[in-house]
């Protein structure tokens, strides 16, 4: 009786192995059939792609580089690099501040009213799941070639993430003190300063350091769309086949960018 | 005039079978009430009902005389600031120091200006010192919280508590997280705060022999009803039986040390 029972137990314990292995065996042959059908319908040649490789690293080892006349254009590239990275930062600060007012009117711990939070909460997965470059296509419509319209496509993107960590980090770290202070008879103005805002701190120090990077990196794809900062003396370096001085702003932005991360990790350390 | 009457209380969490069902009990100035009962009988909305954490669905809490079923939000702020709450997971802004958290306790009688710019008066942070100071905590005041153990924690949540000038104090499961010699002292504390100042307690409590140790009276519910309310030497392990059906075997041990000690 007990021996047939651990069989059974065993023989139940096989059978969920052999599905797992089954449906994992299934996910693997429907990502190859999927793969050969796009292969095969947008006509693109495999081998021909992997050989083509070597060739442009060749290429690019032979053009790709800063030489001496291009670091004549660094003055104008650093010009632009400032302005794209002013940008980044203003916008990631001032929609972070906007997303932080939104949240907490989102967030199931500091919500007034049901409604108002799934207000909120769509507002973030709408403007979240536009892309930037989508958005500064949508703008160019109404701002044109300025650098408002990559300012606002960074605003937005940033403005509808933030909307969304913040309102799982309030919830996360502040559920309880705010129930505390609710407890006291602490007004709600009072519970957000005193309660939600310290104990979110350094996360949302955190995540605005993180938005600032990332819109970097961004702002350079839209530069090129919107015609500004760095992104645009990119474009105008590799289209006039000026690839020596292209090649020096890659250099530029890359730098930037690790140069970022350092400054925000240390700021980070010194918040938590 | 009792301190506390609750009337016909129900709460029913939207359309669940509701957690809890008539309770009617009164609590008088300076008394010690333990409420025992199984997991989810109800105990927490009980205490949340009382200083009107979560809304009831009927029924009428009388504070000071005075029925608090339909307060304006200003009124609700000052029914709040004569109730103190400790928790069991201390709900302390961990980020910040001993001394600030203990001042939130004064948030309640604040302008939302004062309260938001966390404007507090000498004669305040004096007070806060000196709660501080009596609770064991002088060396620890400008530590942040998260440096602290459970039971430093839980003292920080009293004097939270004890700041506002509490009539009452609703403990929910004030010892549930922490090791004996640490909750022995929060129990003691409590204790002392109900004998030397008067402080009206009520505590939920999971452990039976703490709660005949302490408490001058037991309320025992199961199902969002009252199975006894009585002091604890008129309990017998029947009645304990009742309040926790099934789970009582092991309880009725507890209960036989108690005895035998007693
Ligand atoms: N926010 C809520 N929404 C819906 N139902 C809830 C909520 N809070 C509590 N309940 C239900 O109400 C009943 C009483 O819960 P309560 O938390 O008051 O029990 P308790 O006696 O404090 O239990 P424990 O000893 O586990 O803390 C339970 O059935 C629980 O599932
Ligand atoms: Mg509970």
């Amino acid at each position: 009786m007990n021996l047939s029972l651990i069989l059974v137990n065993k023989m139940h314990k096989l059978d969920f192995f052999t599905q797992k292995r089954l449906s994992f065996t299934f996910f693997v042959l429907i990502l190859i059939g999927l793969t050969y059908a796009t292969v095969i319908y947008t006509e693109y040649n495999v081998a021909k792609g992997f050989t083509s490789i070597p060739k442009a690293i060749r290429w690019a080892t032979a053009n790709f580089y800063p030489d001496a006349a291009s670091l004549k254009k660094l003055p104008t590239i650093l010009l632009k690099l400032r302005d794209t990275i002013l940008m980044s930062v203003a916008s990631a600060t001032i929609a972070s501040f906007c997303a932080f007012f939104v949240a907490i009117l989102g967030a199931q711990t500091t919500r007034i009213n049901v409604w108002f939070s799934v207000i909120a909460r769509g507002i973030a997965t709408l403007f979240r799941n536009i892309d930037v470059s989508a958005w500064a296509l949508i703008l160019l419509f109404s701002f044109g070639q300025s650098s408002f319209t990559g300012y606002f496509a960074l605003f937005f993107v940033t403005f509808g993430f933030m909307v969304r960590v913040l309102i799982e980090t309030i919830d996360e770290v502040s559920t309880d003190s705010v129930e505390a202070l609710r407890a006291t008879g602490a007004s709600y103005f009072a519970i957000i300063a005193q309660s939600v805002i310290p104990s979110c701190l350094p996360q949302l120090v955190s995540w605005v350091l993180f938005m600032i990077e990332t819109n970097i990196r961004s702002a350079t794809l839209v530069g090129i769309l919107t015609g500004t900062g760095i992104g645009y003396s990119f474009d105008i370096y590799y289209k006039s086949l000026n690839y020596h001085a292209a090649s020096l702003v890659i250099v530029v932005i890359v730098l930037s960018v690790f140069a970022i991360e350092a400054v925000s990790n240390r700021i980070r350390r010194a918040v938590l | 005039m009792p301190l506390l009457k609750i009337e016909q209380l129900s709460k029913r969490y939207g359309t669940d079978k509701y957690a809890l069902d008539t309770i009617d009990f009164t609590v008088d100035t300076g008394e010690f009430v333990a409420i025992i009962g199984p997991s989810g009988a109800g105990k927490s909305t009980l205490l949340r009902c009382i200083n009107h954490m979560i809304p009831m669905t009927n029924g009428d809490v009388w504070f000071n005389d005075t029925s608090t079923k339909a307060l304006s939000a200003h009124k609700l702020r000052t029914h709040r600031t004569q109730i103190g709450m400790i928790f069991q997971h201390y709900n302390l802004v961990n980020r910040l120091s001993v001394i600030e958290n203990v001042l939130h306790g004064r948030l309640g009688y604040k302008s939302t200006v004062a309260g938001v710019m966390g404007w507090y008066s000498d004669a305040e942070k004096a007070q806060a010192v000196e709660i501080l100071q009596n609770l064991g905590l002088s060396e620890q005041m400008y530590k942040r919280c998260d440096q602290l153990s459970g039971g430093q924690k839980q003292r920080v949540g009293i004097a939270r508590a004890l700041i506002q000038n509490p009539k009452l104090l609703l403990c929910d499961e004030p010892i549930a997280s922490l090791d004996p010699s640490a909750a022995k002292i929060i129990m003691d504390t409590l204790k002392d705060i109900n004998q030397r100042l008067g402080i009206t307690i009520i505590v939920n409590l999971h452990q039976v022999d703490v709660a005949m140790r302490y408490a001058q009276r037991i309320i025992g519910i199961n199902s969002g009803k009252i199975i006894c309310d009585a002091p604890p030497h008129t309990l017998n392990p029947s009645i304990i039986h009742e309040v926790y059906g099934s789970e009582a075997g092991e309880l009725i041990l507890d209960f036989g040390e108690q005895n035998a000690q007693a």
